[in-house]
């Protein structure tokens, strides 16, 4: 009885996916048989876009993970601007937010500036952070810091000024020490909330990683390559560097909801959400 | 042991305690009992350090409190709020052992002790929310045992579990009390305060004041069903109920 | 539920009151805007740099006079509306159709889910050579980078729909129609302001973005941009930002305020902050 309804399980898990993966290539299917005979300029067809990208980026040697030169020159610098940029949202909002949402007194003293701070378009800031770094790495991960930080940040705040108070109490009654009261019990307790404003933030730091290096004299970056392209009117290299930027979004999502995933296994067991 | 003294509390003109005074010795096990909103759960904060009472005061062990003495255990109702969901069962029975500065294997061992005495060794490694309410509690009261505390204060410990399972947590802190331990126990339910109790102490509705005092003579060896067979269990109990329900002696 | 909230705990300071907070974020201000004078008149920080507040937000106030300025300002701002109010209306209908017909969302759900990973802006270059510069192109990015949060949101509500609820009204005789209608979209509405609200916050980001990108036409990004390109326009520059923040903040309080009217009865109103 149990192995019939499973095997069912499995069958209908695979329609699932066979369901999801036919409705994509038929409609990549209809791309390509549309582009060929409308010939527009604009759109090239995705085979196209994929042998551009692989001979952009992918066609290096075995010893370099297949990565060409120009994808060492240009996508590795993207993605360690944006990681770095990340990670120091990440320390900094988490900690920052540690401290606002335990102490009502130093968070008001800040509120309104950050509130302020956050509902800035983010691309508004570049300009300004040219002025100040100049064109460069330095202006691009400030650009990237400034937009990420706020989701991590509020949301640590909040997490953390919303520990359940018999925690705290239980902390207290048995005299945990601030190190172990901070470690043990508010930060474990902010986690689901940090991860929800790291999600926000990854796509904002992917979006301002790609809006840096789109402005007019910057030298390199996957921004870079598409602005140059456009400035060509090299539309297969245009929509070869979006499909990149898609599938690096897709992938670092990914990445992230599997660590997710892991780190709060408690959080959705506790919540009744897993069995 | 534990001294309450004229404790009188009230929050933004509600009068919740007025002159409670309480004595308890060392190694007694006494219940409060009272109507819901009489304010025990406040008297018990105030035990516990968490709150400062208006008016009076608490010594503990020779000592005024005024923050959360050391040596005290505490179990809350709240058992799903109270543990922590990120740790498993053994960790959280170890953490406030951390304040005592033992080394690694010591808490464990310790742990290990604790979740023996409450009959959940097997479940060291589970996490709390995979365990039933009934269980969650024991955890909570294997976390106040590993301690070793000399005062453990009770809040309605068995008010969220079911009928069954409440049975047989008394049962378990008739066999784990005594080594000195001084418990106070609180609780809405006649039944219980006089089962588990040495004495059991009326609170009457808010403001909330001791208007009895009555000392348990049942044998300490108890039992579910013989020890409420007993004369004495079903007068105490009428008389307790009867304190509850008046208000007054 | 007085019991619940002791006032005077041993170790806690009292909560603070209303004025205490404000006293305290008005201290805040003004000690970065103090803080922000010493430096720039000190000579620590190259005026030319980073001028003081009180220069920023004198020119701030002046540009409130200037018509060039605000035409736009209001430019902007109607590139904003126009693409939200498409989003808004594409969004929840698709995700109306989406949330109603399984086959249809497992089908569609595999291109969305490789569609939206991308990042808006990376679209700029493609779709400024396709349809130039102005109000088209401008709208059409805020369009496809609004109407995600929207979707999502309306899909996410209408699964968090009590199937009770349906049963009820479906066992009372009401066709599918009436049932999405009478029960499905009031209980997802929450989630779907949740997401204009998401979305508005990106079409104001991909608004001034295009602007800035393209650099020239009309727009608060266009400002920001040329002012950038002037020599001492640095003032120009902040003063830009000090506006696009205000616009952010007025948006945003408006949607805050418009759902707490209407749905102060949803829980989640009280928590929700990001």
């Amino acid at each position: 009885m149990s192995a019939g309804t499973g095997g069912r399980t499995v069958v209908r898990l695979g329609a699932g996916v066979l369901h999801r993966w036919l409705a994509l290539a038929v409609v990549v299917a209809a791309w390509e048989v549309g582009t060929r005979a409308a010939h527009s300029p604009f759109f090239p067809a995705p085979s196209r876009i994929t042998s551009r990208m692989y001979h952009l980026w992918f066609s290096g040697p075995a010893t370099r993970l297949f990565l060409t030169a120009d994808a060492t020159s240009n996508v590795v610098p993207s993605l360690l601007r944006m990681a770095t940029g990340l990670a120091v949202s990440l320390v900094a909002g988490v900690g920052l937010g540690l401290v606002l949402g335990r102490s009502e007194r130093v968070f008001a003293y800040v509120d309104p500036a950050f509130q302020f701070a956050r509902v800035i378009p983010p691309p508004t800031l570049v300009p300004v952070f040219i002025v100040v770094f100049k064109l460069g790495t330095q202006m691009q991960i400030a650009a990237i810091i400034f937009s990420a930080i706020w989701p991590i940040l509020l949301n640590t705040t909040d997490g953390a000024r919303s520990v359940d108070r018999l925690q705290m109490e239980t902390a207290r009654v048995y005299k945990l020490s601030a190190a172990d009261r901070v470690l043990k019990i508010i930060f474990p307790a902010t986690l689901p909330k940090i991860f929800a404003g790291l999600r926000l933030s990854l796509s904002l730091s992917l979006i301002l990683m790609v809006f840096s290096e789109l402005l007019p004299g910057t030298a390199n970056g996957i921004g870079f390559e598409l602005t140059d392209a456009q400035s060509r009117s090299d539309l297969p290299t245009v929509w070869a560097a979006i499909v990149l930027l898609g599938i690096l979004g897709y992938v670092l999502n990914a990445i992230l909801l599997a660590v997710e995933r892991r780190v709060l296994a408690w959080h959705r067991g506790s919540r009744g959400t897993d069995a | 042991m534990l001294s309450i003294r004229e404790v009188g509390h009230s929050y933004a003109g509600h009068v919740a305690l007025r002159d409670v005074n309480l004595e308890v010795a060392r190694g007694e096990l006494v219940s409060i009992v009272g109507p819901s909103g009489c304010g025990k759960s406040t008297l018990l904060r105030c035990v516990a350090g968490l709150m400062r009472p208006g008016q009076g005061r608490v010594v503990v062990g020779g000592a005024e409190v005024s923050d959360v003495p050391d040596d005290l255990g505490v179990v809350f109702q709240d058992y799903s709020r109270s543990l922590l969901p990120w740790l498993n069962v053994r960790d959280n029975v170890a953490l406030p052992l951390r304040r005592r500065g033992a080394p690694k294997e010591e808490r464990r061992a310790a742990a290990a002790r604790a979740l023996d005495a409450v009959g959940l060794s097997a479940s060291a490694r589970r996490y709390p929310w995979q365990l039933s309410g009934g269980m969650q509690q024991r955890v909570s009261i294997a976390r106040a045992l590993a301690f070793r505390p000399s005062l453990l204060l009770m809040d309605e410990p068995f008010g969220s579990v079911d009928a069954q399972t409440r049975e047989e947590l008394e049962d378990l802190l008739l066999r784990i009390r005594g080594e000195g331990m001084t418990i106070l126990f609180v609780t809405h339910d006649i039944d219980e305060s006089v089962y588990v109790g040495d004495r059991v102490a009326v609170l009457s509705r808010a403001p909330g004041t001791v208007i009895a005092d009555l000392p348990v003579d049942l044998p300490v060896e108890r039992d579910q069903i013989t020890t409420r067979e007993l004369r004495e269990f079903v007068r105490l109990r009428a008389e307790v109920g009867r304190l509850v329900r008046d208000g007054a002696p | 539920m007085i019991l619940e909230d002791p006032p005077a705990q041993s170790g806690e300071r009292p909560a603070l009151t209303r004025t205490g907070r404000w006293v305290r974020g008005a201290a805040g201000l003004a000690i970065l805007a103090a803080a922000s004078e010493i430096l720039g008149r000190a000579g620590i920080v190259d005026r030319d740099y980073l001028p003081p507040a009180s220069a920023v937000l004198a020119r701030s106030a002046g540009l409130l006079g200037d018509a060039e300025f605000l035409s736009g300002v209001w430019s902007t701002v109607r590139a904003w509306a126009i693409g939200l109010a498409i989003a808004v209306g594409g969004g929840v209908t698709l995700g109306l159709v989406l949330g109603s017909v399984p086959v249809l969302n497992t089908a569609v759900r595999a291109i969305v889910e490789f569609l939206r990973p991308i990042p808006s802006v990376a679209l700029i270059p493609l779709v400024s050579l396709i349809l130039g510069t102005g109000l088209r192109t401008e709208a059409t990015l805020i369009v496809y980078a609004a109407t995600w949060p929207v979707l999502f949101n309306t899909i996410y509500g209408l699964q968090d729909v009590d199937p009770v609820a349906k049963d009820t009204l479906r066992a009372f005789g009401f066709s599918r129609l009436s049932v999405t209608w009478l029960v499905s979209l009031p209980s997802a509405a929450p989630f779907i302001a949740t997401g204009i609200r998401l979305a508005a916050a990106i079409a104001l980001i991909l608004a001034v973005g295009t602007e800035i990108l393209s650099g020239f036409g009309q727009g608060l990004g266009v400002f920001i941009a040329q002012a950038q390109q002037t020599i001492d326009g640095t003032t120009d520059v902040l003063a830009g930002t000090v506006w696009a923040g205000v616009l952010g903040l007025v948006i945003n309080a408006a949607l805050v305020l418009g759902e707490r009217r209407l749905f102060h009865w949803h829980v989640s109103q009280t928590s929700d902050r990001s």
